[in-house]
This record gives structure tokens, C-alpha cells and sequence, in this order.
């Protein structure tokens, strides 16, 4: 039985920190991955997607609802902001940098006059079950499970859908997409909605565990560009394998020796990874099939 | 010409209205707090507490006939901002004295640069203690009155099996060594002990260590609304620990933030919180919604704030209007500078220029509600005088901790 406590507690752990690592950086890695756009509000989507989320609570929808609800409203403002800000800046991606960056203080600061300096939340569902003498929050399968369904979704968005088509191709050659007809400026735009979704429903589902404050988007943003940067461009060769890498070396660290040193291993790992394989992730794969 | 007669006619007309021959002057007192950022819950109403007492005490006709300016500035839970603008507050402003802090490692960072011009600043917080610096005054509760209370009460009632999770700073540190020392002195045992960097908000790997451990309760001193997410978390996974810390719900009113149950079975020492049922504490209470219907929660800080306030105008008044450091001091030397406040009376200790407290153990209840199992009356800030810091005889300008103490003479 200790065992086989043991086993549970460890693939629990190791789920748990996967799971906040994919759902940190799907949205960032879409961003950065299909459009080259390095998304410095990424945590201020997933502040909007857990606000938008806590309102819906509040106004009476169930809570499965609500997340949907957050990270559609994420993604529409991703969608607005991609048109007034972004979709200026495709050819100076150094500006849209510290444009992206300026949306997120407007952001987080507009929250602060709007809403306060705290908001109450909407406490966790589901409760907990026992294996030995640990128990453990069903709630956070709920996010294991989560995260591995974004994955596979984006996975067949991309790759067996018509939107996911036109959207690879403009990103391989826009011209040539442009001449032969694609919206452009639409898949850019569906794109960017896309990521900010995703960045809203990682915001909507973890807004049951946290504080709701302004600046809630920070606690991700160092995960998910860790994420993003060790595993590269491509969302399923990269981000999925990266959080995998970085989940084992966290899990295990704050395990034996506590959250610093898992914080301390998770930044050694990228230095290392970044050392050894430039490119990421990725870069290591595709360089493998070539 | 006309110049002059214009500056005559200003100075005739400040003579008539204020009757008081060139204290028309304000006296000004910097403010710097976190009003945005990880710390802003806890601390936007020390300014309003600030902002408050300012009212009161112009109303009643200012400080020695002197009326109070306040110079604000928004630190954004920064402790770069935290320097920049004491140098601002204290160069260019000029001002008479400085109330300022939240964190303590704000609190070391803006330090020094009040040593180097030589200012006077109130630190209105409950914080690690040791701090021995005659430029600075310290409202808030030390542990000796937090801790030497808390934690061999928790000891007595659920066990000696202790496990710490503590902010990874100074405050953190320096707190869980009071801890695992007063832990020592009365026969108990630290079955674990973590340290959370700033920040963090995932907390599930230190749940399940806190589970292997089996402690017999569990010491929260996370600071922030990042760490925050813990007693959620902690309630989710169904922990079911009682905890006991000397930062929340007297700061972060967490209690009245999170959802019920997750905060229940939380004992908490703090020198005043809305709910102490007090008729100063009510009345307090009732002047701060009047002028601040919306605040959402009246905290230890802004308590300290208000106080801080009044003891300042006090000393001022008792040096015969100065407000020259060492005029003050000499007033605070005198050991009675006392005041009748919200949590009732405090008094400056002129050793170590920190203050008495009643300090009340606040226990969180299933539905969050409150109550007070018990209080512990007039507890002095002692433990820097008995280790040696006599602010009266000498000024180190450091911060002792139980393993660093000042050294004997």
C-alpha cells in the first residue's frame, strides 16, 4: 500500500505540474509558434479569462459553463486587440513586443480602478479522495485532463481542419496564400483569438484555486515562456514535450527539497536545454527527421 | 513694490485665519505604500487609515497649529520604487517624516537611504522584528508579542508536531527561526519546514510533503496573494490541518476573500482587526466607512497607520511644535508616549522606539466568522531591549534576529 501510495502521489505530482505548464504556455506557444509574435499580455488574457470566469460564476452559470464563457470573452478581446494593436506591427516584431507589453500594464492596472485590489473567488469543486494516507483534489485531474484534451484538440484544429489548413499555409508563405485567395488578415486575426481562448480557459479553469487579483497573470507568465522557449516553435513537437521535460525535473525537485528548489531546477533545466539545443525542442526533433 | 505688498497682504490675511504667527506652513508627511501590485490588497487601506487620521487631526486644527500635507506616492509592491521615491520624498518634497512599508524586504531596501539623510520614518507593520535604528519608529507587532503568544497556545492544543511554510525573504526566514526556536523552548519538534519564493501559487507537492510529515498543526507566514492561493488549494486537497500564522487574515483578509471553508480553523495573532468587538475598535470602524463606505476590509496596518498617525502629532505637539528628529526622540525617550487607539492603549518603548500591543488570537471559524478564544493584554516589545539595542544610548542602524543578536558591551 505505501507502495502504491507512493506511485499515485508521484504520477499526481508529476500530472499536476505538467498540467499548469501546458495550460500556461498553449496559448503563448500558439502566439509565438504560428505567428512569430512574442505576447507579452499573455498573462493578462489568463487574468481575463479567471475574472470573466469568477462574473459568469456570480451571475448564476455552472462553473463548466463560466470557464467556456471566460475564455470565449478572452479570446474576443485577444481578437480586438490582434486588429487595433498587433496586426500593425507583423513586419517590427521588436514593437510588438513592447506594445504587447504596454497592453498588459493598461490591463492589469485598468482591473486595479475597475474591480479593486481583490476579488473574492468562487472556491474549489468536487473535493477530494484518499489513496493510503494522502488524499488528493479531484479538481486537479480535472486540470491533468484538461490539459491533455488542449492538446489534442490543437492537434486536430491544426492539422485536420480547413481553418487549420489556410492557417499553416499563411503562415509558410503568406503571399502565396494571399494570392490564392486567403484572408489573411482573417487567419492572423483567428489565430491570435485562438491563443488568447486558450490563455482565457487557463485563466477560467485555475480561477477556483487561486486569488483573484489584478496581477494573478504574472504567476504563469514565468512557466509559460520557460515552456515556450525550451520546447520551440511548434506546439506539439515543442510545448508538449517540453512541459513533459520540465514537469518531471520540478515535480521531483519540490518533492525531495522543496518549491525553491523545484523553482531553482525548473531554470536550470531551460539553461541547459537552451545550451545544448538552440532551437528547443523542435529544433532537436525536426533535425532528427531530416 | 506691488510684490511686496501682495506677499504683506498673504501673510496679514495667513496671520488672521490661522491666529498663530508662521505656523501656517504644513507639516508634510510622505507616504509610501503599495497601492497597486502583489501587496496592494493589504495595504491601500493603510492609506486610507492615513488619509483618515489626516481629516481628523486638520479638523481639530492640525498638528501644533500646523495643518498636514500629505505627499503620496504609489509603490507598487517594488522595492526599486520603494528607494526612488524615499530619495523623491525626502530630497525633493522635503517632508517632516515618512510612513512607509509593506514588506520587509521594502523595509531594508528603503532603510539605508533614510539613514543617509537622515529622516524619520514610521514602519507600520507587523513584521520579523529586530530592528534597531533611531530614524526608524515601528508600529507594527514583533514576534515576541505574535509568537511567544501564538505558538506555544497551538502547542498546548494540538501537539508538538510543527511544520513551517514560510515566504522565501527576510520576513519568512527570520519568522520561522522565532518559530522554530520558541518550538524548541517548550519541548516540541519542527517535523518540516519550507520556504515559498514570492510568487508561487501552485502548492500541491507542498501539500502532500505537509501530509508525510504529520504535524500536528501548520504555520502559514506566506505573504502575497500569489502564496494566498495555498489555503484553497490546501482546502481542496482536504488537508484539514489548523493552522496558525501571525500575516493573515490581520493583513490579506483572506477570511473574507476565499470561499468557506478553506481559511476555517486558522488561529491568527494580530493587534486589531475589524472584527474585535471593542467600543474604540467599533468606533474606529465607524469613522473609517464613514469616509471610506466602499473599503472592503479595516486590517491590523491600517489600525497601526491610524495610530502611527496620532503618536506623531503627539510628540510633535510635546516638543513644542519641532519636528527635528532628535526633538521627537527626546519626547520618546521620556517612555510615556502613549495613545488610546483602536485596539486600545499602546505605548512607545524608547529602547527600541517599537510599541506595546494587545494582541488578540483570532480564531477563523467553518462559515469564516470570527471569534477570540483569547487575549493577551499590554504585551511590550522586549526582546531588543533584553538583548541589548538601547536606541537612548547608542544607534546601530541594524536588524537583529534571535541566531544574530546585538553584540554586549
Amino acid at each position: 500500500m505505501e507502495f502504491v501510495t507512493a506511485i499515485v502521489s508521484s504520477a499526481y505530482q508529476f500530472g499536476d505540474a505538467f498540467a499548469f505548464l501546458v495550460l500556461s504556455a498553449c496559448g503563448l506557444a500558439v502566439i509565438f509558434g504560428m505567428m512569430g509574435v512574442i505576447n507579452l499580455a499573455h498573462g493578462e488574457f489568463i487574468m481575463c479569462g479567471a475574472y470573466m470566469t469568477v462574473f459568469a460564476v456570480n451571475w448564476g452559470l455552472p462553473l463548466p459553463l463560466a470557464i467556456l464563457c471566460g475564455s470565449l470573452f478572452a479570446g474576443l478581446v485577444g481578437m480586438i486587440i490582434e486588429r487595433v494593436v498587433v496586426r500593425r506591427l507583423y513586419a517590427r516584431p521588436l514593437d510588438s513586443i513592447l506594445a504587447t507589453w504596454g497592453v498588459s500594464l493598461i490591463a492589469s492596472q485598468g482591473t486595479l480602478i475597475l474591480f479593486g485590489p481583490t476579488m473574492r473567488g468562487v472556491g474549489t469543486p468536487l473535493g477530494s479522495f484518499m489513496v493510503g494516507a494522502l488524499s488528493f483534489s479531484y479538481y486537479r485531474l480535472v486540470l491533468i485532463a484538461t490539459a491533455l484534451a488542449v492538446l489534442l484538440l490543437l492537434y486536430l484544429v491544426f492539422n485536420k481542419t480547413r481553418f487549420g489548413v489556410l492557417a499553416r499555409a499563411t503562415i509558410q508563405a503568406p503571399h502565396m496564400a494571399n494570392a490564392l485567395g486567403v484572408d489573411t488578415n482573417r487567419v492572423y486575426a483567428f489565430t491570435f483569438g485562438i491563443g488568447a481562448a486558450l490563455a482565457g480557459l487557463t485563466g477560467g479553469i485555475y480561477a477556483p484555486t487561486m486569488t483573484m487579483i489584478p496581477t494573478m497573470g504574472t504567476t504563469f507568465i514565468m512557466e509559460a515562456f520557460v515552456t515556450v522557449v525550451v520546447g520551440g516553435a511548434d506546439v506539439f513537437l515543442g510545448t508538449a514535450p517540453a512541459a513533459a521535460l520540465l514537469a518531471v525535473v520540478k515535480a521531483s525537485l519540490t518533492s525531495w527539497q522543496g518549491q525553491l528548489a523545484g523553482q531553482i531546477g525548473l531554470l536550470l533545466a531551460v539553461i541547459l536545454v537552451i545550451r545544448l539545443l538552440p532551437k528547443g525542442i523542435t529544433g532537436f526533433i525536426l533535425k532528427d527527421r531530416a | 513694490m506691488t510684490v511686496t505688498w501682495l506677499q504683506a497682504g498673504t501673510l496679514a490675511c495667513a496671520l488672521a485665519l490661522s491666529g498663530t504667527a508662521f505656523a501656517a506652513d504644513p507639516i508634510k508627511i510622505g507616504v509610501l505604500e503599495d497601492q497597486s501590485g502583489d501587496f496592494a490588497a493589504a495595504t491601500i487601506g493603510k492609506v486610507h487609515a492615513i488619509e483618515l487620521a489626516t481629516e481628523e487631526i486638520n479638523k481639530a486644527g492640525g498638528i501644533a497649529g500646523r495643518q498636514i500635507e500629505l505627499v503620496v506616492y504609489d509603490t507598487q509592491s517594488d522595492n526599486n520604487r520603494y528607494q526612488e521615491f524615499m530619495r523623491r520624498v525626502l530630497q525633493r518634497d522635503k517632508v517632516d517624516v515618512v510612513f512607509a512599508g509593506f514588506s520587509s524586504a521594502s523595509r531594508e531596501a528603503y532603510r539605508p537611504i533614510v539613514n543617509q539623510f537622515d529622516g524619520l520614518a514610521f514602519y507600520n507593520n507587523q513584521y520579523e522584528g529586530g530592528v534597531c535604528d533611531a530614524n526608524m519608529i515601528v508600529t507594527g507587532a514583533v514576534p515576541e508579542q505574535q509568537f511567544s503568544t501564538l505558538i506555544p497556545w497551538m502547542m498546548e492544543k494540538y501537539g508538538k508536531r510543527v511544520y513551517t511554510i514560510a515566504a522565501d525573504y527576510n520576513f519568512g526566514q527570520i519568522s520561522a527561526e522565532w518559530v522554530r526556536n520558541i518550538v524548541k523552548e517548550n519541548g516540541g519538534e519542527m517535523v518540516g519546514e519550507e520556504f515559498i519564493p514570492l510568487g508561487v501559487s501552485q502548492f500541491s507537492q507542498t501539500i502532500q510533503n505537509i501530509q508525510t510529515a504529520k504535524p500536528g498543526f501548520v504555520v502559514t507566514l506566506l505573504v502575497g496573494a500569489a502564496q494566498a492561493s495555498y489555503y484553497e488549494q490546501a482546502a481542496s486537497a482536504n488537508l484539514g490541518l489548523p493552522m496558525a500564522s501571525s500575516v493573515n487574515v490581520g493583513q490579506g483578509y483572506e477570511h473574507k476573500r476565499f470561499t468557506p471553508p478553506s481559511l476555517a480553523n486558522m488561529y491568527v495573532t494580530t493587534n486589531y482587526i475589524e472584527e474585535v468587538d471593542t467600543p474604540a475598535s467599533k468606533a474606529f470602524l465607524e469613522k473609517f466607512h464613514a469616509k471610506f463606505p466602499n473599503e472592503p476590509y479595516v486590517n491590523q496596518e491600517a489600525a497601526n497607520s491610524y495610530i502611527a498617525m496620532n503618536l506623531y502629532k503627539q510628540m510633535v505637539e510635546r516638543a513644542n511644535g519641532s519636528t527635528k528628529r532628535e526633538d521627537l526622540r527626546k519626547v520618546l525617550a521620556q517612555g510615556d508616549v502613549c495613545f488610546d487607539g483602536p485596539s486600545g492603549n499602546v505605548c512607545l518603548d524608547p529602547k527600541s522606539q517599537h510599541m506595546s500591543h494587545t494582541i488578540f488570537l483570532a480564531k477563523v471559524g467553518d462559515g469564516h466568522s470570527i471569534s477570540f478564544p483569547k487575549v493577551w493584554d499590554n504585551i511590550k516589545p522586549y526582546w531588543l531591549g533584553d538583548a541589548g539595542c538601547d536606541l537612548t544610548k547608542a544607534d546601530p542602524d541594524a536588524q537583529y534576529t534571535p541566531s544574530n543578536p546585538p553584540s554586549k558591551q
